[in-house]
């Protein structure tokens, strides 16, 4: 018998193979990558009883994206509802599911939220570049053919494989996808104090508009300026979920492909829970900060990874 | 030096030590560097040292806040800079040439000297690898003569070719890899910067000094340069 496979037999505008990203290399200039909604990433690999960093698709947008099976495979879909279907039967997202020999996997557009999950047994399996299956494709780094290039129509999918396993998402853990508002919690950096009294409330109080100039390098803001007295800084490195404000005022909230130093005064970062709500917010979303502590953040976050212990 | 610790996110720190850029920091930082690592260890997740900073990633699940403060201001306490000896000199060949510089002629008008003279000036110097970063590899070097510094384009490039070296302000840098950039561009280089297939390892370092070496088109060629003038302009 042949390698088990999905072809890609058309591929959508984007789609990467992403895993938790690419640590300890930020010192080298390399950016960390990886799931930019990393919550519904790891559920995806948690339905599947996958180690949590194995290698899966990011669907964005969808765009008709069709995959065809030339075996039987157990995969799950989390994340983003792209109005997937399976021989035009609707898919419902956070679950796995059985695609048999012959069968075809198409994601049409977003209804809710903006990038899916596609989970694999075992994970994808695709070349390791500096400890990651990440694809960056300003890096040309990573990726099926390690070039950084996303899915195109012709490539073939394999996974490692092994037993998977059937796991059903507990109740009320299903992470929320933002559809017209969401709260996004950030935690205040030192440069903070250098923005204006006026600037902080605002920063807080208003709606910002998520603008279409948004991408996995970062996402920005519309809304009434801020303003800092700080005009640029000597450049340093920069955080995930950075919110950084530059001259117009308007900020960029940096992203996994983000450059790994810069020079543009920051208010503080978003946390990576908040990051990953982002990751799912349409232009258009309309979203809200809300100030945290450092230490509550953590308390969230280590609550959050433990439901996948 | 002066350490100050400041909450840069969730479950990273920027340790600043410095306020202003100076070679002679280079040899705090590094040594700051190699501290934390070893200070931090499997709790570290990333380190990015910089011209005055290095910003701490640290594993939220093995340290809290608090700990990983008294970690720092511990393990950086008594600090003493690195030897200076540590960093590598790379001479780096570069055709300068309009076809591939195309600011060259620019930036010389603007600092009233010939391009032969621009380019000596540009040569004449061992610059300082102050930080890695924008791009795998990329070194942010300096300090360039300030007659020839020059600020960034007002339009960036949309693609800058790969090996392209220029000036922003008192810096200069290599691209890496193609992308997009605002900086100066005066010439290009063969040397791979980043060959992460094979090495992984990026051929500048912080800490390293730099010597731009001028070089012939016939020298460029025979050393495997790619005479494509730049690319696409934006």
């Amino acid at each position: 018998m042949s390698q088990a496979m999905l072809t890609v037999k058309q591929a959508g505008p984007l789609a990467l193979i992403q895993d938790t990203g690419r640590f300890g290399v930020g010192h080298l200039g390399v950016t960390q990558g990886g799931a930019a909604d990393w919550v519904s990433f790891r559920w995806a690999n948690w339905l599947l009883g996958n180690a949590s960093d194995s290698a899966a698709l990011e669907i964005v947008m969808g765009g008709n994206l069709t995959l065809v099976a030339n075996a039987e495979v157990r995969l799950a879909l989390t994340g983003a509802d792209l109005g997937a279907t399976v021989d035009g039967q609707p898919l419902t997202t956070n679950t796995s599911f059985l695609l048999r020999s012959g069968q075809t996997l198409i994601f049409r557009q977003p209804r809710r939220g903006l990038r899916a999950y596609l989970a694999f047994p075992g994970g994808l399996n695709a070349p390791k570049v500096l400890g990651s299956r990440a694809c960056t494709a300003r890096e040309q780094i990573g990726g099926l053919h390690e070039d950084g290039k996303p899915l195109q129509t012709g490539d073939q999918l394999i996974w490692h494989g092994g037993v998977t396993a059937e796991h059903v998402m507990p109740e009320g853990t299903k992470p929320a996808m933002p559809e017209k508002s969401c709260q996004l919690s950030m935690v205040l950096g030192s440069q903070a104090a250098h923005f204006a009294g006026r600037s902080l409330y605002d920063a807080f109080s208003q709606a910002w508009t998520v603008d279409n100039r948004a991408d996995r390098m970062g996402v920005r803001l519309t809304g009434k300026p801020l303003r800092s007295s700080l005009g640029g800084i000597i450049s340093e490195g920069i955080p995930l979920g950075a919110v950084q404000i530059p001259p117009d005022g308007q900020p960029i909230i940096l992203m996994n492909d983000r450059q790994t130093i810069g020079g543009y005064p920051r208010l503080g970062a978003l946390t990576p829970m908040a990051c990953a709500l982002l990751a799912q917010c349409l232009p258009g979303t309309e979203v809200r900060l809300r100030p945290v502590s450092a230490s509550q953040a953590q308390v969230a976050y280590r609550n959050q990874m433990r439901v996948w212990q | 030096m002066k350490l100050r610790l400041e909450t840069a996110a969730m479950d990273a720190l920027t340790v600043r030590l410095f306020d202003t850029i100076d070679e002679s920091n280079m040899a705090w930082i590094i040594a700051a560097d190699q501290t934390l690592r070893k200070a931090l260890g499997e709790a570290l997740i990333d380190l990015i040292p910089s011209y005055t900073t290095l910003l701490v990633h640290y594993d939220c699940q093995q340290l809290t806040f608090a700990q990983v403060t008294t970690l720092i201001r511990g393990a950086l306490r008594h600090l003493t800079p690195a030897e200076s000896q540590n960093g590598q000199l790379h001479e780096i060949p570069v055709w300068y040439d309009e076809s591939v510089g195309p600011e060259l002629g620019g930036v010389a008008k603007r600092a009233g000297l010939s391009v032969d003279a621009l380019i000596e000036r540009h040569c004449n110097h061992d610059y300082c690898v102050f930080a890695l970063g924008f791009a795998p590899g990329y070194g942010f070097m300096g300090l360039v003569d300030e007659d020839i510094a020059t600020p960034r384009l007002k339009t960036p490039r949309r693609k800058v070719a790969p090996g392209s070296v220029g000036i922003a302000d008192r810096q200069t840098a290599i691209y890496p890899l193609l992308s997009p950039g605002g900086w100066n561009i005066l010439g290009r280089t063969a040397v791979p910067l980043f060959e992460y297939a094979k090495r992984g390892e990026p051929l500048l370092r912080p800490g390293d000094k730099v010597r731009f070496k001028a070089i012939s088109k016939k020298e460029f060629e025979a050393a495997g340069g790619d005479t494509t003038p730049m690319e696409e302009r934006s």
